[in-house]
């Protein structure tokens, strides 16, 4: 059984008459690249706030490390990059380094090789002895992401860690949960960017107006593969057959008739098969071609994060 | 190795370390110095017209530098009351409006520490300036008017409690306030307790009870102004606190209790302002 590092049941937040969150039960296991997806003012925020201890839940709790949120002892093995990342700016890059080192109870000097490793990580060495202020939008979130690993955290929360960056500093994050996932860090990675989620996530949750609507795994892509067929009508053993490839879901019993063919020749068929995986798609030819049954198209599409994220947010998760 | 407990003086050694970068001290010591430069300037023209004239008598000239003396404290006052105000003004509702809150918050650190880390590191600054400021006119009284005003030692840890309670005020206020309605609470309750203590000493003069008492119950609302006249009689001797000619000779002043009410009343609103800021959403 897995080791579940965040688990949260009915966590709700309502500022006056706005609920920002409904109702929030998620589990998260350790090592897992959890992206939490929605669109903008779904509550995503809000909810790693409480998660992390910052915004006190009206309903419902949370353990993260097995401890109740905002526990002291668990916020030292947490990281976290804010949405909006902003610092001390008058502090040198590397004097907010140690001046974290020193709120994990560690004093800069015991810290200093790792300080260096990280500004080197994140290519800030150059940088290190500037004032933040000074600092571009990319190099300001590039030493957010080394406060936020300061302390090796177990679990690392990003919310929207690369909104409004150029394509390199978006590398730059996805590198960097790479390698946390390499290490079994856990990552909690808030965005409303799919392509970024696909990248990088194991496991993704959709929220919709401040309530996980569906659970994804993509890890092991269960289901994903989808298989368009417009075939001659199949005996009954020729479909039970396709059907123990993949689920039919669409074209059965009551086979929709695409265009009656020319006159007298038999109608055409057109059936949607889920596959778990690739492999069963000559399988599924070699079935329906085998018993000499006309096979005139044959569509294998991956569904893309983008169609599942239509799917379950319907059009309020397109742009107005 | 982790040391514990440690967050309070972290987060007081940082905030020490930025307010000595920060424009409003190096402003805040500009002013204090162009202040310093007219007293002393102003207070060696007056000595030398004193000793020029045979017809005034040690009296007088005590009571004229003693006066002037004040006017010089009452002014170094004022910019303490500035500074205790304006410079720690923004520190908390700052941080949590900019969202620089968020990263700090999330360490194992107690908020209640972040709070009082702010407030001793903000102190700290704020004795410092009231040192420097009070300290010059002080010297410039004693090395150009050779004059020192009496019960030093008394009056201006009465003029530090009163920064303080204006610090604690302003901190506080800024864990639930914007910045700019925290400055004005905390500049209003200040000209309140101005007003009340002005028809206290009036009331007392004329033998009015409700001004009186409105003065009193304003004082207790707000120590600041109550602390600033005790400070003051007590730096002037006897005979010039019973003439009463001077604005700073109140013909009434707080009972030495005030000192423990103050001292009550800073422990209590910074306490409300580590509530405050422990529950608020950051």
């Amino acid at each position: 059984m897995p080791e579940f590092v965040i688990e949260a049941r009915g966590l709700r937040k309502e500022f006056g008459a706005k609920v920002a969150v409904e109702d929030l039960s998620l589990t998260v296991s350790r090592g897992e690249v959890f992206g939490f997806l929605g669109p903008n003012g779904a509550g995503k925020t809000t909810a790693i706030k409480m998660l992390l201890g910052l915004v006190a839940p009206t309903w419902g709790s949370a353990d993260i490390l097995g401890a109740p949120i905002g526990d002291r002892a668990v916020r030292a093995r947490l990281g976290f990059l804010p949405e909006h990342f902003r610092f001390q700016e008058w502090l040198t890059g590397r004097e907010l380094l140690q001046f974290h080192a020193r709120l994990l109870g560690r004093s800069p000097r015991e810290w200093s090789s790792r300080i260096e490793a990280l500004l080197a990580r994140v290519d800030l060495l150059d940088a290190a002895s500037r004032p933040v202020r000074t600092y571009s939008k990319g190099m300001m979130q590039r030493v957010g992401l080394a406060q936020a690993l300061l302390g090796e955290p177990e679990i690392v929360f990003l919310d929207e860690p690369t909104s409004g960056l150029d394509p390199l500093g978006r590398l730059l994050v996805r590198d960097v949960i790479h390698d946390l996932r390499d290490r079994g860090t856990t990552v909690f990675l808030n965005s409303h960017l799919l392509g970024e989620v696909e990248a990088t996530c194991s496991r993704v949750a959709f929220v919709k107006a401040g309530r996980t609507v569906h659970e994804l795994s993509l890890a092991d892509e269960d289901g994903t593969v989808e298989v368009v067929l417009r075939v001659g009508t199949l005996p009954d053993d020729v479909r039970a057959a396709v059907g123990r490839l993949g689920r039919i879901v669409d074209g059965t019993a009551a086979a929709t008739a695409v265009g009656a063919g020319t006159h007298g020749a038999p109608p055409l068929e057109r059936i949607r098969i889920l596959v778990d995986d690739e492999g069963r798609v000559p399988e599924i030819a070699r079935a329906i071609v085998g018993r000499g049954i006309p096979l005139h198209e044959m569509k294998v599409a991956r569904k893309s994060l983008e169609d599942w994220f239509l799917d379950v947010m319907g059009d309020e998760g397109r742009p107005g | 190795m982790r040391r514990e407990g440690r967050g309070f003086l972290t987060i007081a050694h940082l905030t020490l370390h930025e307010a000595l970068r920060r424009r409003i001290l190096l402003a805040a010591l500009i002013a204090g110095a162009a202040f310093l430069m007219l007293y002393g300037i102003g207070l060696f023209a007056l000595v030398r017209d004193l000793g020029g004239n045979p017809k005034t008598t040690l009296l007088e000239r005590r009571t004229a530098l003693n006066m002037v003396t004040l006017a010089g404290l009452y002014a170094a006052n004022l910019l303490v009351v500035l500074m205790s105000v304006l410079l720690p003004v923004d520190t908390l509702s700052g941080e949590i409006d900019s969202g620089v809150m968020q990263t700090l918050a999330v360490r194992p650190i107690r908020r209640r520490d972040i709070v009082l880390g702010k407030w001793l590191g903000h102190w700290v600054v704020m004795a410092s300036y009231l040192a420097l400021l009070f300290g010059g006119v002080l010297s410039l009284s004693a090395v150009i008017g050779h004059f020192t005003p009496p019960r030093v030692e008394t009056g201006l840890p009465l003029v530090l409690l009163e920064g303080t309670v204006l610090l604690t005020i302003s901190i506080a206020g800024g864990a639930r306030l914007a910045t700019v309605t925290n400055g004005m609470l905390a500049f209003g309750l200040f000209g309140l307790a101005f007003i009340a203590n002005w028809m206290e000493q009036i009331g007392t003069a004329l033998g009015n009870k409700a001004a009186q008492e409105i003065g009193t119950i304003v004082s207790l609302l707000m120590p600041s102004e109550s602390l600033w006249q005790m400070a003051a009689s007590q730096m002037q001797p006897a005979m010039l606190r019973m003439l009463g000619d001077s604005p700073f000779s109140p013909f009434s002043v707080a009972s030495p209790a005030m000192i423990w009410w103050a001292a009550g009343y800073i422990v209590v609103v910074l306490a409300i302002g580590v509530r405050s800021f422990e529950r608020r959403a950051l």
